[in-house]
Parts: structure tokens; C-alpha cells; sequence
């Protein structure tokens, strides 16, 4: 065959595979967005579900879901940053580093049913949490810590030495450096694995089915040590199981979009900031 | 001056134990996992609590797991199959007692109770009684008490059957669910290997700067719909369009299981084949063009190789990604725990049993054991997967080209 030919043919092909990507991403979405937006609605957001699940709001799964949200950032980000300014700024680089890069990425390819399990073991049994607030957001919270680690790591590895180097030539010792000049300047960035880390755990189901996640509560939670409904969790009960599922599709498909919403918006943030932090890096 | 020291010092050291704690984490889940996991191996086989009795007469000593099973299923009917006389087996369970007795015979606290169970399998030689730890007659000569069995290593991972509700003796064989598994995210993989490649060669070689600032955020957003998204959209799109189109009876098949994951892996499998590709040297590209070969003879003679160790990675974490899925799995498989036989049937995978058995299994029992075996099993095998990857990305960019 002609190579010009065979060129044109395979270049084809992979245009409309890439075009057959989009497309497959656009039918999920249009699909989601199609059958979930008549349903939205300021009532739909702010009541509580009545009649089995058939019919009210979803009001309590999106407090239970800022609740996890808000509990497992508190616990992972903090931790995730301080672990990564220890492998990127103090750690010398070596072996250590290489092992503790292994364990990171080892964390983030475990199934997150694995870290239900194990929430379940250590907070819910061990520790005597119970299937509460405060277990799930930790579970949610190791979940999303290898996330955390590496963005902050690549925030920080994407700040020129010089300005370290310059710092500390003024005097400036290695904390005052870190906290005056390298956070500032990675800030954006950092703050975009935060973002990424929220999209995340609103998310998740399978961590929170055996932690905290209730299939229907009749009033909101009071302390940490409570029962939650949560989005995922809810959209999960009422497409597979209920009295009346066929009753219930149209709640399915309005917190469907919500939680594509909450990913979207946090998507979309993170893009924002990753271009703002590039042009000021390249500015400075 | 020395205080800002001190503060330095402690600072420093907090920093270095943030630094350890995803290993730390990491030991955390095997110990945890492990440790319950582990405990399935020395449970009894039995249901815990319950005992199996026959007539001392009966020549049988004990009774592998599967064999109860097929008892008291009436699979086996007669003694002679498990190596006893050539006699019919007559199962006695404990609720038989009250129809033979009323309750007045057994005094007040059910004093009398195991001496009467006593009696009855005294009577029948070819009994087999199934009754709670705490009636058991012990102490009678014409009863015989099972030796309690523990579930054996051979059990859990050669058994061909995952019956944890079963009774007296739950059937816990791991190889349906650990095929099934399989099975699902293989053809998954093979589905969006082709499709992965073609977009991330098109996306490193042929597409302008402008059609790559969209593409890569609408395949990172592919990447962040929550997996129960997935599942429920394969449940009302995906699971009605192949029972229609393939003329089954339920559209809820490994199929559909395979074409979501296909799906999720997408993203994985794209970015990271992508980056190994653009890492190619410029000075390659320009030295196969110069030499008079096409963009296309260039991308698979000189691009594809070079990159082949990014693409195998691809490939592997995508592996990863789907054996570990689990709701979307759950959603649209349909979940019967059965030795798979064909893409077009219920299959059930590692990740939707735990999800979907956890919750009712009390905790402790064997049953409950047996899912944080699973879960060990899935830790090992992602753990294997990750290191896999890590030691093939590496690996040094062929030479030979």
C-alpha cells in the first residue's frame, strides 16, 4: 500500500476515536444533564425525601456530603502537605525519598473498597467510632491523601531553587524559607489537589457504605459521632433498591447531576488555578 | 535565637513523621486486613455456635465442608456416598425436637432439652442432627459429635462454589468471584486498549495545541465522574441497550460490567500513554522524517517502540483500575456468584461482593472473615499491579531502535 495512503487511513482512524471519546463523555453527561435538570429544583435541594424515596429532596445527603467533605479535608490536608514539604524540601534525596514516593503511589492505587474495609476494622470496630461522621471522614481522608501528597509535591518541585538558594543567602534559614518563599509561591497549586481532593470524596461510595453512610435519616446529624446520608450513597440506594424504584428514577437522575455538578465546578476550578499559578511562575 | 532553633528542630521532626505516614498507613491496612482476613483459616467450619451429631453406630468420623453442604441440599441421600454403611440419611434439624415433644417435656430452662435430642438420635442409626452448641448431649454414649472442622486453605482458594449464607456449613470458594474478576476487567481492558492508544497517539502526534487544550480537561473530567455515576447510567442506558440489541434475557451481564470499566479506564490508560509518547526526543522524530519515512511510518516505527515501556505501564494501571472498581461493577453485573462461562451472563467480581456482603455478615463469623480475605486478595493483587508499573515505567527506553 501507498504510505501517503496508509497515512491518511490510520490518521482517520485515530481522529475518530479520539472524536468517539468526546462523544462517549457527551452522551454520559447530555444523558445525566438531560433527565436530571427538570428535576432540580430550589425545593429539590432543600427538602428531605418523603414517601420511600419517591418523591421530596435530597437535603440531608448534601449535608452529610459537605459534612464528609469538610471532616476528611480537616484530617488529610494538613497531613498531605506537611508529607510532602518533608519529601520535596528536607528529605536528602535517596532511597528514602524513592520508598516513601513507592508507598505514596502504592496508597493512591488501592481499590477504595480496601480502604472501606479497613475504616470499618480500625474506626467503626477498633477504635469504637461506630458507623459515624468522624469514621468516614478518616477513611475519605487516607483515600485522598496520596491525591493531596502529590499535587502539593509537584506545587512545590515546580518552584525554582534559586529562589530557595536566594533566600537563604539573605540569611533566611531553612523554615523561614519554606514558610515565606516556597508556600507562598506554590500556594495556587497546592490549593488546586485541595480542590481535586473535594471533587474526589464527594464522590466516593464504596469507603462510606460501611463507615457512616445511612440510607435514610429523619433528622440531621448533631455530632461528629452520627450517622450521615451522602450523595453517592443515596444515588446508589435509589437506582438499585426501594419500594418503588421506577417512582424514584426522577431523584436518581436530579442527584446524578448534582454530583457531576460538584466534579465539574471543582474540575473547572483547579484548571483556573493551575493556569493562574503557571503564567505567575513564568512572570516571576 | 535559640528558641527559633528549638522551634526549627521540633518543626523539622514533625515534618519527618508526616513524611513516613503513607507507609505508615499502608502497614496499618495489611496489619488490620491481615489480621482479620487470617482469622477465616482458623474459624470453624461449621457455623460458629452450631454442631453436627450423629448415632454412634455411624462409622463416619467427619464430613468434608462440601459434603454437609450436599446433605443437607438432599444432593446426597444415602450414606454410602461419603464412605459410610449403604443406608438412607435422615437429616434431623433442631426445630424437629418441639413436633416431637411438647414443651413441658423439657423443664423449665431446657434442662431436658439435650437429653431428649439425646434420645432421638439414639434412636435413628442413621441420623445426622444439626443442633446449637449449647443443647448438644455431651456425655452420651450412643451420640456422636462431629470433631469441629477448621475452613481449610484448599477450601477458600480452590472452591468452586461462594455460598456464605449457607447452612450448617457455609461454602466459601473464592475462584468464581476471583474469575470473575478477571474476566470482566480483561475484556475491559481489551476494549479500551485500542480506543486509549488511538486517542493518545492522536493527541501526543496529530492534534493542533488548541484541540489539546480541550481534549485533556474532558478527559480528566471522564476521570472525576464518581464511579457511581458510571454505574448508574450502564444500569439505565447501558444494561436496557444490550438486553435489547443481544436478545438476552436480562441485560445485567459481565458486558456490561466490561464496557463500564472499559470506560473509567480510559483516562488512566490515555495520560499516561500520552506523556510516554511526548517524552520521545525531538531529535528521533526529525532523524526518521529526514530519512524520508511518513509522520505515520515514524509514530509506529520509531515513536510506538520508544514509548513502549510508558505504554505497557498504561495498560497495567488500567488493569489496576478496573479489578479494583466496585460500584459500578455492583450496578450493572448482576452480581450471581458463579464460575463465569460466558461474556453474555451475571458475573460477580472481589470488589461487589464485599460491598454488596458486608453489611449483613455479623462481624467475626467466618462469613465476615472470608469478605476481608477478599480484601486481602484485592490489596495483593493492586499492590503487585502498582509495583509492576513503577519497575516497567522505569525501565530504560529501547535502545535497539
Amino acid at each position: 500500500m501507498n504510505k501517503r495512503l496508509s497515512q491518511r487511513i490510520a490518521f482517520i482512524v485515530f481522529k475518530s476515536l479520539s472524536i468517539l471519546v468526546v462523544g462517549i463523555l457527551i452522551w454520559i453527561l447530555g444523558f445525566i444533564v438531560y433527565n436530571g435538570i427538570s428535576v432540580i429544583s430550589w425545593e429539590f435541594l432543600t427538602t428531605s425525601p418523603t414517601e420511600g424515596m419517591t418523591s421530596g429532596g435530597i437535603f440531608p445527603a448534601i449535608v452529610g456530603t459537605v459534612y464528609l467533605v469538610i471532616g476528611s479535608i480537616i484530617f488529610a490536608f494538613p497531613l498531605g502537605v506537611m508529607s510532602a514539604i518533608y519529601t520535596s524540601e528536607y528529605a536528602s534525596t535517596g532511597w528514602i525519598v524513592r520508598f516513601m514516593r513507592v508507598m505514596t503511589n502504592n496508597l493512591a492505587s488501592i481499590p477504595s473498597i480496601v480502604f472501606g474495609l479497613f475504616g470499618m476494622a480500625l474506626f467503626v470496630n477498633t477504635l469504637e467510632f461506630g458507623d459515624s461522621i468522624l469514621a468516614g471522614s478518616l477513611t475519605l481522608g487516607l483515600l485522598v491523601l496520596p491525591l493531596v501528597i502529590r499535587t502539593t509535591e509537584e506545587a512545590l518541585n515546580a518552584i525554582p531553587t534559586s529562589m530557595r538558594t536566594g533566600s537563604l543567602a539573605l540569611g533566611a534559614s531553612k523554615l523561614q524559607t519554606i514558610r515565606r518563599v516556597v508556600l507562598p509561591m506554590a500556594f495556587p497549586n497546592i490549593l488546586t489537589g485541595l480542590i481535586l481532593s473535594i471533587g474526589r470524596v464527594s464522590g466516593e461510595t464504596a469507603p462510606i457504605l460501611f463507615t457512616v453512610a445511612a440510607y435514610f435519616l429523619p433528622k440531621l446529624p448533631d455530632s461528629i459521632f452520627d450517622q450521615v446520608m451522602a450523595l453517592p450513597y443515596h444515588l446508589y440506594v435509589v437506582a438499585t433498591s426501594g419500594t418503588d424504584i421506577e417512582a424514584s428514577r426522577p431523584i436518581a437522575y436530579g442527584t446524578a447531576l448534582v454530583l457531576i455538578a460538584i466534579v465539574f465546578v471543582m474540575n473547572m476550578l483547579a484548571t483556573l488555578l493551575r493556569n493562574y499559578f503557571n503564567k505567575k511562575i513564568k512572570s516571576n | 535565637m535559640r528558641f527559633k532553633k528549638i522551634t526549627e528542630q521540633i518543626v523539622q521532626a514533625i515534618f519527618t513523621v508526616s513524611g513516613a505516614l503513607t507507609s505508615i498507613v499502608i502497614l496499618l491496612i495489611v496489619v488490620f486486613l491481615f489480621k482479620e482476613g487470617f482469622g477465616l483459616f482458623s474459624s470453624p467450619s461449621v457455623e460458629k455456635g452450631s454442631a453436627l451429631c450423629v448415632n454412634a453406630g455411624n462409622n463416619i468420623e467427619n464430613l468434608s465442608v462440601t459434603e454437609i453442604k450436599q446433605i443437607f441440599d438432599s444432593e446426597i441421600e444415602n450414606w454410602e456416598e461419603v464412605g459410610g454403611v449403604d443406608a438412607p440419611i435422615r437429616i434431623f434439624r433442631f426445630d424437629e425436637i418441639f413436633n416431637l415433644y411438647s414443651e413441658s417435656d423439657f423443664g423449665e430452662d431446657y434442662e431436658l432439652l439435650p437429653q431428649k435430642l439425646g434420645e432421638v438420635i439414639k434412636e435413628d442409626p442413621n441420623i445426622i442432627a444439626y443442633l446449637p452448641e449449647k443443647y448438644v448431649p455431651i456425655g452420651m454414649q450412643s451420640v456422636k459429635i462431629l470433631p469441629p472442622e477448621n475452613i481449610g486453605v484448599a477450601d477458600f482458594f480452590g472452591g468452586t462454589q461462594w455460598m456464605p449464607t449457607a447452612t450448617p456449613a457455609p461454602l466459601l470458594g473464592v475462584l468464581p468471584l476471583l474469575l470473575g474478576t478477571l474476566m470482566v476487567s480483561f475484556f475491559a481492558i481489551l476494549f479500551a486498549l485500542p480506543l486509549g492508544l488511538g486517542v493518545a497517539i492522536y493527541l501526543s502526534e496529530l492534534a493542533s495545541e488548541r484541540t489539546r487544550k480541550i481534549m485533556k480537561p474532558t478527559i480528566e473530567l471522564l476521570a472525576g465522574i464518581p464511579s457511581v455515576v458510571y454505574g448508574f447510567f450502564g444500569l439505565v442506558v447501558l444494561v436496557p441497550l444490550i438486553q435489547s440489541t443481544f436478545d438476552l434475557p436480562v441485560g445485567e451481564t459481565a458486558f456490561a460490567g466490561s464496557l463500564i470499566l472499559a470506560i473509567m479506564a480510559l483516562p488512566t490508560i490515555i495520560t499516561v500513554a500520552e506523556d510516554a509518547m511526548r517524552n520521545t526526543p525531538r531529535a528521533m522524530r526529525e532523524a526518521s522524517v529526514a530519512l524520508g519515512a511518513t509522520q505515520w511510518q515514524t509514530i509506529y516505527k520509531v515513536i510506538i517502540p520508544y514509548a513502549m515501556s510508558g505504554i505497557s505501564a498504561a495498560v497495567v494501571l488500567g488493569i489496576g483500575r478496573a479489578i479494583g472498581e466496585t460500584m459500578a461493577v455492583l450496578m450493572v453485573t448482576g452480581n450471581a456468584a458463579v464460575m463465569p462461562t460466558s461474556l453474555f451472563e451475571s458475573v460477580r467480581t472481589i470488589p461487589a461482593t464485599i460491598a454488596a456482603e458486608l453489611g449483613e455478615s455479623p462481624a467475626g463469623g467466618a462469613h465476615y472473615q472470608a469478605l476481608f480475605m477478599l480484601g486481602c486478595i484485592l490489596f495483593l493483587i493492586t499492590l503487585i499491579i502498582s509495583i509492576t508499573a513503577e519497575v516497567i515505567s522505569k525501565n530504560k527506553p529501547n535502545k535497539a531502535i
